[in-house]
């Protein structure tokens, strides 16, 4: 259905499928649907922008993935990142953490620190973002199967430290569905963990309404082999399923539409991306608007933050990657993301270095204080080839959003392995597609060089640091009031087996010291675990 | 070799969900004839073991992206060998640092392919090496 590969020498196709004329003029933005859709920035449907003066205003965060080790050695590199001039943090947790399991868990061994940090309680917490203001800087919590569990905490961990939850700013990823299809660290059964994902929607809008709970993600979709469309298209999909279940529990949608955001991937056609984003932008706010019955025009707002994607990087000369990067981020300036990050240029080898993650902030600075990308709002409006285009991809995601819900709906083909079994297998035919030289690929199917030093410095990894994590959670666990630690944990599983929102517990616990591991086994014990459906 | 089907066993070790480049080769092996069992993510050693003996598999193969391939591989080790699976073809595939590779053969895992490796490589390596 997708032809991602160039037909024939004569016609160009873009990898959503639209085939890319030579030359644009007026006659082809009104064969595509004309300029209906575009409006001025700030207004509906916010084709150019969510906000009147975007850049021109505040530019774009700066927010790069990061944590290794312990909350003490990740610490000092978000104080390193902040020091450097980066105005957010994005949090990277290890494996363990990730899926509820403790640091002394007989799975996690070998795991701790490794990939993020270690987290076993709220004491984690506040080492890690220890002399860090919370206030000037909003953190972002890349988690998702544990993601109620680790929210609970940063909303204690900041109320300790004296801020007012209720103004409290910062956001989970927290979007378990697309962890199905992708990046794959879900914990329990689909529908319990929909189910969960509404918990914190509706704890949040309640009672820590400034905090963003969701981020929906299409980066890791269009990782795991999406087209640019698709990737759009199934985060609706997705983002629908998550108001469906929050509209169920008697909230309206303009009590937290606007607290949704979502994480785009950046990377390939920089034309066919950013006219994905502004297409999406409208799409959006057409859902919302017509499909949800919004009024608050905040609750139709896209914010995202656009990744530059570690999918477009390459193991091959890994110094190119610093240019794409470069690229990057110009592609996700001229779209008009709330927020950026850019994966490093020695990530196909290693956690990023800090000389590589300065290189991405610097990346980003450069094009806020030199290239004039801040002036002027949305660029790029107006161009014949843009607008044209931008008509095309919101086509052809509605297409794909018809389909989904034609299938049954985006719940079910993700538990049934459906869009799993799709994107795998245009991933195959993408890698076919290098591999062949079909699909070009700089320093992979063309100037290749042989022999390759490339300049990259690998993390270590230290095996004392997971026994001294394993230590500070024995000594936690000692120290706390265990008999408060054990109620906490058993009011978890009661309102788990209610089927009540299970967010005040947890905070409960998680307040008590009880660890990410116990409070999951508490969730497991009732929600049992997930079986991937392994389908081809 | 008397025309029997190759098997293949691809596993995900450990915690890591990256899966994208498991699935892709595993497209491949299917495509070049292989019977192919695909574990899913989250494998213990134990698992893999359990696996590749009930299935009577020739070949053991590992994705790993997330860095802990080597602690896994010397727990995969004595499982397979007590399981006398020592003369089948171990491999492992991922983001394995070329520094670990000396390491992963001596332990037995004789298929090396890092990121970069190109799916025919893989998939000449089981026609020439996997009895």
């Amino acid at each position: 259905m997708n032809d991602r590969i160039r037909p024939g020498p004569d016609a160009v196709v873009n990898e959503s499928g639209i085939e890319v004329k030579p030359l644009y003029g007026a006659a082809d933005v009104a064969a595509s649907g004309g300029l209906d859709m575009v409006g001025q920035p700030g207004d509906y449907p916010y084709t150019r922008g969510i906000h009147p003066m975007m850049y021109r205003k505040r530019p774009w965060t700066m927010r790069q993935y990061t944590g290794f080790g312990n909350a003490a050695d990740t610490n000092r590199r978000f104080k390193y990142l902040i020091a450097n001039g980066q105005t957010g943090l994005n949090v990277a947790f290890d494996l363990p953490t990730q899926i509820g399991l403790d640091s002394d868990d007989p799975l996690a061994e070998g795991e701790v620190g490794r990939v993020g940090m270690a987290v076993d309680t709220l004491a984690d917490f506040e080492t890690a973002f220890e002399g860090i203001d919370l206030d000037a800087i909003t953190v972002s919590l890349t988690v998702n199967g544990a993601a109620a569990i680790l929210i609970a905490m940063y909303l204690a961990m900041a109320e300790r430290r004296g801020y007012d939850v209720r103004k409290l700013r910062g956001t989970a990823q927290n979007d378990i569905l697309k962890e199905f299809i992708g990046r794959g660290t879900w914990v329990f059964p689909v529908e319990p963990s929909v189910r969960l994902v509404g918990d914190t929607i509706e704890y949040c809008a309640r009672h820590a309404p400034k905090y963003t709970p969701v981020s929906v993600c299409g980066y890791h979709i269009r990782e795991s082999g999406a087209t640019p469309a698709q990737e759009m298209a199934f985060a609706f999909c997705i983002a629908k399923a998550y108001a469906d279940e929050t509209i169920r529990r008697g909230l309206e949608i303009d009590e937290f539409a606007g607290r949704l955001s979502y994480n785009f991937n950046v990377f390939g056609n920089i034309f066919e991306q950013v006219a994905k984003f502004r297409a999406g932008r409208s799409l959006w706010a057409k859902i919302v608007k017509e499909h949800y019955g919004a009024t608050d025009p905040q609750s139709m707002w896209l914010r995202m933050i656009a990744g530059g994607g570690g999918g477009g990087l390459t193991f091959e000369q890994p110094e190119l990657n610093i240019v794409r990067g470069a690229y990057y981020a110009l592609i996700a300036a001229l779209s008009g993301a709330q927020t950026m990050a850019l994966c490093c240029y020695d990530e196909a080898y290693t956690i990023p270095s800090e000389y590589a993650q300065r290189i991405s902030l610097r990346t980003m600075q450069l094009l806020i204080e030199e290239m004039g990308l801040t002036d002027t709002v949305d660029p790029l409006g107006g161009s014949w080839y843009v607008e044209t285009l931008t008509n095309q991809m919101r086509a052809k995601m509605e297409e794909v959003m018809a389909d989904v819900e034609a299938r049954g709906g985006i719940v079910k083909l993700v538990a049934e392995g459906a869009i799993q079994a799709q994107v795998s297998a245009q991933a195959y035919a993408m890698q076919r597609a290098i591999e062949e030289g079909r699909f070009p690929k700089v320093g992979v199917n063309r100037h290749r060089i042989d022999e390759e030093a490339p300049h990259v410095e690998f993390h270590p990894y230290r095996e004392e640091d997971a026994r001294a994590q394993i230590a500070g959670l024995d000594a936690v666990r000692a120290k706390r009031d265990a008999a408060r630690a054990r109620q906490a944990l058993a009011q978890v599983r009661v309102d788990a087996q209610a089927g009540a929102n299970v967010m005040p517990a947890i905070v409960e616990a998680v307040k008590a010291y009880a660890s990410v591991g116990e409070i999951t086994r508490e969730l497991v014990g009732v929600y049992g675990r997930y079986r991937e459906p392994i389908r081809f | 070799m008397s025309g029997k089907r190759i098997k293949v066993v691809l596993a995900k070790p450990g915690l890591d969900g990256h899966d994208q480049g498991a699935k892709v080769v595993a497209r491949a092996l299917m495509d070049a004839g292989f019977e192919v069992i695909y574990t899913g993510l989250r494998q213990t050693p134990e698992q893999v073991a359990r696996i590749a003996l009930d299935e009577d598999a020739d070949v053991i193969a590992l994705s790993s992206m997330a860095g802990a391939h080597l602690p896994f591989c010397r727990k995969l080790q004595p499982l397979l060998e007590r399981n006398g699976l020592a003369d089948k073809l171990w491999m492992i595939g991922g983001n394995i640092p070329r520094q670990d590779h000396d390491a992963l053969r001596a332990l037995g895992f004789a298929g090396v392919f890092p990121t970069g490796a190109k799916l025919a490589e893989i998939v000449d390596y089981i026609r020439e090496n996997a009895a």
